[in-house]
């Protein structure tokens, strides 16, 4: 330990500590402005120089790069220190535009309070200024050099924290300038537009476009809520002014760090003032086909009684409701209270059907609990390797994106297995380019290699896992030369790939729908539990097996028992004693049958056997596959109802429509990937006659006869608590309180003074023992022919959430990227006479789009991919509903396609 | 766009070098030495081949006044003006070629792509003050009428 004074207060600080972080312990404020916590000091702005006394010298140096010593006396506001920082301050104002007034920063600018502070109120350095014009090219933010010190933190933020790298500084000396790109154009490199940069920036020098809207002092209120897009759950503050939400703020959260992606921080709030808000209900005229405004009381008791006949005509397993996935627990929840007490099935299920629904039965057979097994910190701050599967985390995760990067960027090594050359690709260790479709042929190839190496976890494999003898047997068969041939990929790089695996002390597995969105899709998530368990890797820190959730809350909607086997908190249907608590806590008898699945809701409507559908808040017209398929079930029904915030695709073919809030105008509770629940609060009310959500549920289902009391979000929550164990030690009143900190509370929280679980399965599975899963390979349902020889997959892009029902409301994003593509292999591409951006015809057996060619590499030859945002050419009129035999999870990834050019 | 050549030539030259990202001088070095400059599209192609950030090799690129952007005339000549050079009076000699040549200091190549003309820090010739180079050549003891002489030539001698 070091010991020096500081302002005359002894401190004892570590060796390596800077006196900017020891004087930051005792309390003592250094000005700073190029400073970045985390990160290497700039040292540029010799703002935060201090007067350091040691064996009689003394001398001036800047605190942020200074280490201490023994022995040092520290002035950090002596007279010369005051006197240096003037000149210094004084310096800066002499290359600084001073135009207050109407910059944008103006209140929130730290040079200002600084120069305000220091009595520096212009330069007495008169002379040349830097004049280069204002580059506003990109969509949301602008970058004025005449207001730029040069303190690097955008560059800094953006290569060390965000870990893209986008910008730099470009010229030399007083011609020095941050710039993107050769032409001197922001929006032409490599920029994400997440603007961490323009949040870093200390002047007006990087400022959002939409801070010419308000002033800071004309916030009404900050309110601290969860993003509304992907499942890392990131906390920011909506920005509010004259009761309209204005911006967003990004906070020190849990899954984020302060950090937010381009949806987040700029796509989350234009929809929800939205002039197409649905404002009132609406009841189709049945003969005009027209939707008429209706009251509250007429679409309600119509709602009703219409769902108490079709159960009295043809029984309760005609009715069926899903919960929607980007609402809060406490709203999904009621949802499947009311299919389960009201309609009397089990039929009630979420989006996660189409998504993660493999991720949850597969982890809950082999392991006991399908969720992410660690933390989101945890598996992007302490590993050694990171082992990412059919996942594109910059794109889909973007916050856990960009921890991956840093953590590739502190020599955490990388093996990416995805059949695109995605970003991350790039920088990994290894690529493995696989054929879409042959996950468990390539986890069974990455064991056989483990276990011929003799790189297996004996001990925990025997103390911990059950199957293993029978999985043994079933790898022996595949040989990295056969996987490879599988496969498409070079049977060495398996090799390498599973010995660095193995040998790394802490590896996660990361995975996303690559692994999940197949005809063999439990298989392939419980070939992902089946590599972990061989090696150990599970139930310890830096570990795990780690699929990201799709949407905000889909974790959520799962926990909630939106799920036609389970109640909340995975009580099983089949388990004994459940249905029973549950008929005890509900006061009513419920049905002892598993529900049906939403993907197999539709054929069975258009066999007639469903005849009433409830949806709160999807669009299984634009999500789902074969989009003919799922128009015709819904045309079949002989009554739909759906509650949302917009007329969707999928709204215009209901028969009643009841207009719900966003998350912005309630409370709640959102579950992100890492099975941390936090706050959803209240910011604005928006004008018309929408209704809260529960409140539209607890009215219906009051109607259909059972008596729920109206109960306020956080009285949900205690419900939930009450019969949910997992949830038990969570409510409203302790997210909000100071022993949680703003972190949210990580399920299982099993009882009030619970701190939560990080990591799962340490000591012990949550079934027992882990079980291998013996999984055979077995080829996707469609696989490519004469007729249609290309491989189909899909997927999203960042600056769109799937439906664009939200982010397709901010213009910009819409100016960014608006239109369908389909990325198709330059091989491919020759052969077919087509050139880059060509308009192309995609055909299946199930339907024909229009759509942009975008020709390269990416994809390997045989191979395609699109995104399913927009409508004019959504790949769903091309995939197949193939479902998976446990999860009924369709086969997105992998369908057969051809292309022709326009 | 350019053409699909300029692409096959920067493979060549990154594989002659190594695709290491400490490679990146030398490496747009020989591709300026290549055509005289260095094309934008190629500096983001090299910087994607050899794992540097764009930004990076832009901010690598316009820090060295070496590194131009611009396409450059057939003849580039490089005006000293070190300590030197400018008290032996080679500002004159910079004024005769602008004039002679209808450039400026915004305006440092002709239309005809035959010359570019460029200040210089010091050529390390002092001895020769005040100097200039042409392409690899230097010229020393250079006068006003020297300069415009040396163009006449440049141009065969017919005269401008």
């Amino acid at each position: 330990m070091i010991h020096l004074t500081i302002d005359g207060i002894p401190v004892q600080v570590e060796e390596g500590t800077t006196i900017l972080q020891a004087a930051r312990q005792i309390g003592v404020e250094i000005p700073t402005l190029c400073y970045l916590e985390d990160v290497l000091p700039d040292g540029s702005c010799r703002l935060c120089v201090v007067e350091v006394t040691n064996k009689g010298r003394t001398k001036f140096d800047t605190a942020c790069t200074l280490r201490c010593s023994e022995g040092d006396e520290v002035q950090t506001m002596s007279e010369k220190v005051v006197t240096y920082r003037k000149d210094t301050l004084d310096l800066l104002l002499s290359d600084h535009r001073i135009h207050c007034f109407s910059c944008e920063s103006n209140g929130n600018c730290k040079l200002q309070d600084y120069c305000f502070e220091y009595g520096v109120e212009k330069t007495s350095y008169p002379g040349e200024m830097k004049d280069m014009p204002v580059d506003d090219s990109n969509k949301f933010f602008t970058y004025d050099p005449s207001l730029c010190i040069l303190c690097h933190r955008c560059v800094n933020t953006c290569k060390e924290i965000v870990g893209r790298g986008a910008i730099d500084t470009m010229n030399r000396g007083f011609e020095s300038v941050i710039g993107a790109h050769y032409k001197n154009r922001w929006d032409q490199g490599i920029c994400e537009s997440c603007g961490n940069c323009v949040q870093a920036c200390p002047t007006g020098a990087l400022s959002m476009k939409r801070r010419k809207k308000y002033r800071p002092w004309q916030v009404e209120k900050k309110v601290l809520t969860t993003c509304p897009h992907c499942g890392t759950g990131c906390q920011f503050y909506l920005v509010v002014k004259d009761g309209k939400i204005v911006d967003t703020e990004a906070y020190d959260g849990a899954p984020n760090k302060g950090l937010l992606c381009v949806k987040g921080r700029s796509g989350s709030f234009d929809f929800v003032n939205s002039p197409d808000r649905l404002k009132y209900p609406l009841i189709k005229n049945k003969e005009t086909g027209e939707f008429e405004r209706a009251t509250w009381d007429e679409a309600l008791d119509l709602v009703a009684s219409k769902f108490m006949e079709i159960k009295k005509q043809y029984g309760p397993e005609s009715l069926a409701g899903f919960a929607c996935s980007r609402s809060p627990n406490e709203d999904i929840y009621m949802v499947q209270k009311m299919v389960r007490t009201c309609f009397g099935t089990n039929s009630t299920d979420n989006c996660a059907r189409v998504c993660h629904s493999a991720s949850v039965a597969g982890l809950a057979m082999t392991l006991g609990s399908g969720a992410m097994t660690n933390p989101i910190e945890d598996i992007t701050r302490n590993p050694d390797l990171i082992f990412l599967i059919g996942s594109n985390p910059e794109e889909a995760h973007p916050v856990i994106g960009m921890q991956i990067r840093q953590a590739v960027n502190r020599g955490c090594k990388l093996i990416v297995a995805d059949p695109r050359d995605i970003g991350l690709s790039k920088r990994a260790d290894i690529h493995l380019k696989l054929k879409p479709g042959t996950n468990v042929a390539f986890a069974n190839g990455i064991m056989h290699v483990i276990i011929e190496e003799g790189l297996q976890d004996e001990q925990f494999i025997k103390e911990r896992t059950e199957g293993y003898e029978k999985i043994r047997e079933i790898v022996k068969e595949y040989t990295p030369e056969r996987v490879a041939e599988i496969c498409h990929i070079d049977p060495d790089d398996l090799r390498r790939a599973a010995i660095m695996y193995a040998k790394a002390e802490k590896a996660p597995i990361i995975y996303c729908l690559g692994v999940t969105e197949h005809s063999t899709g439990t298989e392939g998530v419980m070939s992902m539990s089946n590599m972990a368990l061989l090696v150990g890797k599970l139930g310890r820190s830096g570990c795990g097996v780690n699929p990201l959730r799709g949407q905000n809350n889909v974790q959520g909607a799962c926990d909630m028992g939106a799920t036609p086997t389970d109640f909340p908190g995975y009580q099983k249907i089949a388990a004994p004693g459940v249905v029973e608590k549950f008929e005890k806590a509900w006061g009513v008898p419920l049905s002892h049958e598993v529900g049906t699945h939403a993907t197999d809701i539709f054929p069975k409507a258009i066999k007639g056997e469903v005849k009433g559908l409830y949806i709160y808040g999807e669009d299984p017209v634009v999500t789902d596959p074969d989009t003919a398929h799922v128009i015709k079930a819904l045309e079949n029904l002989d009554f739909f109802v759906i509650q949302e915030l917009f007329m969707t695709e999928t709204a215009k073919y209901a028969d009643v429509i009841l207009p719900g809030m966003s998350y912005a105008e309630k409370e709640g509770t959102f579950t992100n990937t890492e099975r941390r629940v936090q706050r959803v609060r209240k910011a604005v009310t928006v004008e018309g006659d929408m209704r809260l959500d529960t409140d539209i549920i607890i009215d219906l289902m009051n109607r259909m006869g059972y008596p729920q009391p109206h109960l306020t979000s956080a009285q949900i929550m205690d419900e939930i608590a009450s019969v949910t164990p997992s949830f038990a030690g969570i409510s409203h009143a302790r997210l909000d309180s100071e022993e949680v900190g703003g972190r949210g509370l990580q399920w299982p929280c099993i009882s009030k003074d619970h701190p939560g679980t990080p990591i799962l399965h340490v000591g012990k599975f949550t079934r027992g023992l882990g079980w291998f899963y013996p999984a055979e390979y077995v080829p996707s349902a469609e696989l490519p022919d004469d007729d249609y020889p290309i491989i189909l997959m899909t997927g999203r892009i960042l600056y769109h959430y799937t439906t664009r029902a939200m982010t397709g409301r901010t213009p910009e994003l819409m100016e960014i990227e608006g239109k369908s593509f389909i990325e198709m292999n330059v091989e491919d591409a020759k052969k077919l006479g087509i050139a880059d951006g060509d308009r192309v015809k995609v055909s299946s057996r199930r339907g024909v789009i229009e759509s942009t060619a975008r020709v390269g590499t990416k994809t390997s030859p045989g191979e395609s991919w699109m995104p399913f945002h927009f409508p004019d050419g959504n790949a769903n009129w091309l995939t197949n509903a193939a479902l998976d035999k446990y999860a009924r999870i369709p086969e997105y990834k992998v369908c057969a396609i051809k292309i022709e050019k326009l | 766009m350019l053409d699909q050549s300029y692409y096959a030539k920067a493979d060549e030259i990154i594989d002659q070098y190594g695709g290491e990202p400490s490679a990146l001088i030398p490496i747009m070095q020989a591709i300026q030495g290549e055509y005289r400059y260095l094309p934008g599209e190629l500096l983001t192609y090299v910087a994607g081949k050899i794992g540097v950030t764009e930004a990076k090799a832009c901010s690598v690129a316009t820090f060295y006044e070496n590194f131009s952007f611009d396409p450059k005339g057939k003849y580039v000549i490089k005006v000293c003006d070190g300590t030197a050079c400018h008290v032996r009076k080679s500002m004159p000699v910079l004024e005769a070629l602008y004039e002679k040549l209808g450039l400026s200091k915004e305006k440092k190549t002709t239309d005809d792509m035959m010359f570019t003309v460029e200040t210089v820090s010091c050529l390390g010739a002092c001895g020769l003050a005040p100097t200039l180079m042409v392409n690899e050549e230097v010229h020393p003891r250079m006068t006003p009428e020297k300069a415009r002489e040396l163009i006449d030539q440049l141009r065969g001698g017919a005269g401008a």
